[in-house]
């Protein structure tokens, strides 16, 4: 420490000695340096998960449709899944004026690609890594949009599902899921997920996964929508709700067994 | 004085309806030595002729490389030609950032097309003196483009421009139909023998062309000059047992200058004093 002091004479003059005097001593200098306070923002309203995998002619999703207000149930007929294109669906858990600000980033991309009038169109994966530039440009400025993005769709018949988050950070995979999801969801669908998935099998797999985060995830609801894209184009569903049962022991006194402090 | 009043600078109309500033531009083109191009339903070749300025100096370069499914050939003033595949690199570069995936060709070409138009409606700028063979291989299949300084642009199944194109084209328009299905061995056959013809006289060696190859599954790229006289002797054997390649090079280089000297009289204007267009 000593050592260390000695050869950092500005720092020992300021008298920073702990880690977060220094961290403290960075964020001013950040501050500082965009010429403006480093004001962090949070989200106001928040859906939670969004389920989505591949099948056999193409990729299907799930989002329920509730809206938080921190963790007040606020809004019960979101919808966070939208056709993107002719190829692509985009579904969205996060702050939900974000999402819908990349939904008028996404129109306008769309329509300048159409504009070109030449039969070239953007697919999934082109939209998919525009949004990766979005997000990490964002989080770049920091100031990023508050979501979790899942992006399929199919286009020459190929498949095609993504997932990018709050900070970038993105993937393709067979199946994907984000938040809670990625708890939950993920291990059935790693157990249970295989290439050639009927329609039929797929949704039901969805539903299975839907209703684990409606069980354990408080601020999933019981409405939700299954959206499906193929070659052939984008079908959302109309809401509906899963069937629960929620008179097993275990949920009769959830507290019973935890140990805590209340 | 014999002087055109209508051409002082590129946005002023003649009567009869004629930017003249830009039709030189045009005719810039001409006078460069001859760029061709053509394609099959998945592969497109360049060729062009490799001409030195003087016999001190060695010939610059007329086919880029733009990324791996678009490359140009030039014809015209090398310097703007390079200007402009500069530009179309980072177009290319930048929609592959953004969005990971190819630039489709039809684009970057209307995007060079309008870069060019505007230098035709501002009276502080000049036309770009040069004329683009654009290949390139997209989505939609394998695409040939001419772009033209006028900031015209037309998709060919076969195209040839500079100087002494005409004969190139003539040989082009008497086997173009054929090109569709061709092989991609054929074509570059063909667009040696395309290049053959611009020549008028001087034997084809692979030290004056230069060819290059984009199609499914091959990247865009100039073939080396050993494979280039490979194809060349392959039939320049059949077609006659004269004695190929056997004369020294300082003779064949004389030679060069010499038709050169004529190249340029029958490309376009220029007699021996005036700024040389023939790059």
């Amino acid at each position: 420490m000593n050592f260390m002091a000695s050869k950092q004479p500005e720092n020992s003059l300021l008298g920073l000695e702990s880690d977060s005097q220094r961290t403290l001593y960075v964020t001013c200098l950040i501050s500082i340096e965009l010429g403006s306070s480093l004001d962090v923002r949070y989200p106001y309203v928040t859906g939670t998960s969004v389920v989505a995998l591949k099948y056999k002619d193409g990729i299907l999703m799930a989002a329920d449709m509730g809206g938080s207000y921190g963790s007040t149930l606020r809004y019960k007929s979101v919808e966070r899944m939208k056709p993107i294109g002719k190829h692509s669906l985009l579904g969205a858990s996060g702050e939900i004026s974000d999402f819908q600000e990349i939904l008028r980033y996404l129109d306008e991309l769309i329509l300048y690609d159409n504009m070109w009038d030449d039969g070239n169109s953007l697919g999934p994966k082109e939209v998919h890594n525009y949004l990766t530039r979005v997000m990490y440009n964002r989080r770049n400025k920091f100031n990023p949009l508050w979501n979790s993005l899942v992006l399929g769709g199919v286009k020459n018949g190929q498949k095609y599902l993504g997932t990018v988050s709050m900070i970038g950070v993105n993937f393709e995979d067979n199946h994907v899921a984000t938040g809670f999801g990625n708890h939950l969801a993920r291990p059935v669908l790693r157990q249970e997920w295989h290439e050639n998935l009927s329609f039929e099998d797929g949704v039901r797999l969805l539903e299975k996964c839907m209703r684990v985060l409606l069980y354990r995830d408080r601020s999933a609801v019981n409405k939700l929508q299954i959206a499906k894209i193929t070659e052939d184009g984008v079908t959302i569903s109309q809401p509906y709700s899963l069937k629960t049962y929620w008179e097993f022991s275990a949920f009769e006194n959830p507290a019973q067994g935890a140990i805590g402090s209340w | 004085m014999f002087r055109n009043q209508y051409d002082t600078d590129v946005t002023t109309w003649s009567p009869a309806g004629r930017l003249f500033q830009v039709e030189y531009a045009m005719e810039a083109v001409k006078q460069g030595s001859a760029a061709i191009g053509l394609r099959s339903k998945t592969h497109v070749v360049l060729g062009c002729v490799n001409k030195a300025n003087s016999e001190l100096s060695s010939h610059q370069k007329k086919i880029f490389k733009v990324d791996d499914h678009i490359g140009v050939a030039i014809a015209g003033l090398t310097a703007d030609g390079r200007v402009l595949s500069r530009y179309m690199r980072n177009e290319c570069i930048n929609y592959s950032f953004t969005y990971e995936s190819p630039l489709p060709v039809g684009r970057l070409v209307v995007q060079l097309a309008d870069k060019a138009q505007v230098c035709t409606q501002r009276s502080w700028k000049r036309p770009y003196g040069v004329g683009l063979l654009v290949a390139g291989l997209d989505e939609s299949g394998a695409h040939l483009y001419y772009n033209c300084p006028s900031g015209n642009y037309f998709e060919y199944q076969a195209f040839a421009i500079g100087s002494r194109s005409q004969a190139a084209k003539t040989y082009l328009e008497r086997r173009f139909e054929n090109f569709t299905d061709s092989s991609r061995d054929d074509l570059v056959k063909d667009a040696i023998m395309a290049i053959r013809e611009t020549l008028q006289g001087e034997t084809l060696k692979s030290s004056i062309c230069t060819i290059a190859v984009v199609g499914v599954g091959e990247p865009f790229h100039v073939l080396d000059q050993g494979t280039v006289q490979q194809i060349i002797d392959t039939f320049e054997t059949a077609a006659e047992q004269e004695d190929p390649a056997t004369e020294p090079d300082a003779a064949t280089g004389q030679e060069a200058a010499a038709e050169q000297g004529t190249a340029a009289d029958q490309g376009g204007s220029t007699d021996e004093g005036a700024a040389p267009m023939d790059i």
